[in-house]
């Protein structure tokens, strides 16, 4: 029995393609999860990193939560969190939220201060208010690298989300942590085969996006 | 004769379409750290001129030119733009009204040259098409291919790149242009070209500038009027170019002017007061007898022109008149100078190229209107400068400031 035997069974039985705990479910479920977190995520990141960066102020209150955070457990919070707070979709979104922030902040805060000053100096020359300096001058042309933060958190949220199974909810994560405990290896490897296929999705998603929304003007350097 | 207290304010209107006058009164800059970047500077910047500020690093210049579009708070003093203090309007609405050039142009990368030069346009809420009908008119107008229009900015060259920098500062027709070293980072044929489309521009549009550089030559080139400022921030001297070369008010400005600029003034002095002979000029094939009879007024030798009168070169009269001089041998008549429109520097130094001390004098179609000694040309610049002493006597004896900027630079500038 090798891998590829596991992953062809798991797919090519029609059991797994229907119902509560079918793959279609269930990649929905994970997909919720991921977005949700993901959602959050870059609501708190991104205008802290756009605005920090902008300001150059705070950089090190920055570096100092980036690294706390950083260094929490995702597994480790997921467990207190349900502590505190008993089942539901809370428990599971604080520790993928904990986990997307720091690259988000820190990647847009890098980005945006590492701007060539000398078109922002023409732009507010110019009489650009600031928001416009940050948001039509800074960060069209630190998207890049502003995109690639984002890419990194929502591809860490997406093998992460698996977790969410083991405070009892749904995701791809189910696959993997019941295979486990019914040792059934060909739904464990299929599972983790759903999960590394969506992180990779989730690449080509953001590659996708960045040829779209990056000026050509500026893409030729990244 | 500017004289900016006694103006009328009624008068504004009809000034605005030139320019505007700045009042830098009394301004300091002092920072948080005790340094003063620019110390109780007063300073009158005509309108519709180009005033340079110039100086070594640390004098201040950029921080002057930046509290003009309030980029810096003056600490003290204050700055009148026509009359005005420029603290009564809100700071981004007279930004706008001032176009905005850096060294390295600054362009925003991520934007096509069109949209580059749209920007304030578009800030002042004109719709796209007519900010690009505008900017393209620009593009034109600073010696742009059209062809250059849907590019990014990191497919153009340095030099490309500050032209651009100057459209998207006239892109809304501001009254004020302030630049920054704009063309300090391009290299010096480029930097030559550069200046004198500035000047070509300017003779246009008739802009209030205010031009920020390190380099004296370029000062002494684009400057209506010079303001030299010492390391501190203090005002050295204000004058136009031909009379700071003349009359540097003291040892530190002589010293940042450099060795020669006794012979960079002469810039400012026609090359058309010159004795031009003709008579050492024959035509190619000319007569013995003909070049017997030719009064040569001292040349040792005739410069020889082909049937149109474009200049040959020189050869000896004897060699001449034992028949035509092969084009070969005769002697390189070096670089010639447009008589009238070339400034006497120019004379003296197709002169001092010239193989045989003399200097050629052509028209603009390149006939050769005829020659000049070293000697004469030095006459010349004796008798320019005692008349440009006199001159001088009478200006220097105004206020500061009220001084009428180029009274002999303007005349001198369309010469050079």
């Amino acid at each position: 029995m090798n891998v590829l035997h596991f992953v062809s069974a798991f797919f090519g039985d029609g059991a797994h393609w229907h119902g509560y705990d079918g793959i279609p479910a269930r990649l929905l479920e994970h997909l919720r999860y991921s977005v949700t977190a993901f959602a959050i995520a870059a609501a708190v990141g991104l205008p802290a990193g756009l605005l920090t960066g902008h300001t150059g102020r705070g950089g090190n209150v920055l570096a100092f939560l980036a690294t706390a955070a950083r260094a929490l457990p995702s597994f480790g919070l997921l467990v207190l969190m349900f502590i505190l707070f008993g089942f539901g979709l809370v428990p599971v979104m604080i520790p993928l939220v904990v986990l997307a922030v720091p690259p988000i902040l820190v990647t847009t805060y890098e980005a945006v201060r590492s701007v060539d000053p000398s078109p922002v100096d023409a732009a507010r020359g110019m009489g650009m208010s600031e928001s416009r300096v940050l948001l039509q001058v800074e960060l069209p042309v630190a998207l890049p690298v502003v995109l690639g933060g984002l890419r990194s958190a929502a591809v860490q949220i997406v093998s992460t989300a698996t977790i969410a199974a083991y405070v009892s909810l749904g995701g791809l994560g189910r696959y993997i942590i019941d295979g486990l405990y019914q040792h059934d290896y060909e739904k464990v490897v299929g599972g983790a085969t759903l999960v590394a296929a969506l992180a990779l999705a989730t690449l080509a998603l953001f590659w996708a996006a960045g040829r779209l929304a990056v000026s050509p003007g500026v893409r030729r350097g990244g | 004769m500017i004289t900016f207290g006694s103006r009328a304010g009624g008068s504004c209107q009809t000034r605005r379409a030139f320019g505007v006058l700045i009042r830098i009164d009394a301004v300091t800059k002092r920072y948080p750290d005790g340094t003063v970047a620019v110390d109780r500077l007063s300073l009158d910047i005509p309108d519709g001129a180009i005033t340079v500020l110039v100086g070594p690093s640390g004098c201040g210049k950029t921080t002057t030119l930046r509290m003009i579009n309030r980029m810096v708070e003056p600490s003290e003093g204050r700055i009148l733009i026509d009359g005005v203090d420029s603290r009564q309007q809100p700071v981004n609405t007279l930004r706008r009204s001032m176009g905005y050039v850096i060294q390295n142009a600054g362009l925003f990368q991520h934007r096509t040259i069109v949209d580059n030069i749209a920007t304030v346009p578009r800030l002042l809420g004109w719709n796209k098409g007519k900010a690009r009908d505008r900017a393209r008119e620009l593009m034109e107008r600073v010696g742009l291919d059209a062809s250059l229009a849907e590019r990014y900015p990191y497919q153009l060259s340095g030099g490309q790149q500050q032209r651009v920098g100057v459209a998207r500062a006239l892109a809304a027709d501001p009254p004020v242009l302030l630049m920054d070293e704009p063309f300090s980072a391009v290299d010096p044929v480029v930097r030559k070209g550069l200046q004198d489309e500035l000047l070509r521009i300017q003779d246009e549009l008739g802009k209030t500038i205010v031009f920020v550089t390190h380099d004296i030559d370029e000062a002494v080139k684009l400057g209506t009027m010079v303001a030299v400022l010492r390391t501190g921030g203090r005002l050295a001297q204000y004058a136009p170019p031909a009379e700071l070369l003349s009359d540097p008010a003291d040892a530190f400005v002589e010293d940042f002017l450099g060795a020669d600029r006794g012979i960079r003034r002469l810039s400012f002095f026609s090359s058309a007061g010159l004795d031009l002979l003709t008579g050492p000029v024959v035509p190619a094939g000319a007569t013995a007898e003909e070049i017997a009879a030719r009064d040569t007024g001292g040349s040792p030798r005739l410069l020889v022109t082909d049937p149109e009168g474009r200049p040959l070169g020189w050869a000896e009269p004897d060699a001449l008149a034992a028949g035509p001089v092969d084009a070969a041998r005769l002697l390189s008549y070096g670089r010639p100078f447009v008589a009238g429109r070339d400034s006497l520097r120019a004379a003296l130094d197709c002169a001092v190229l010239s193989p045989t001390g003399w200097a050629v004098a052509v028209d603009d179609t390149g006939r050769v209107t005829g020659v000049v000694s070293q000697q004469a040309i030095g006459d010349a610049i004796r008798t320019a400068h005692a008349a440009g002493a006199k001159t001088e006597g009478a200006t220097g004896a105004e206020p500061d400031g009220t001084a009428e900027p180029g009274t002999d630079g303007t005349a001198a500038k369309a010469a050079r």
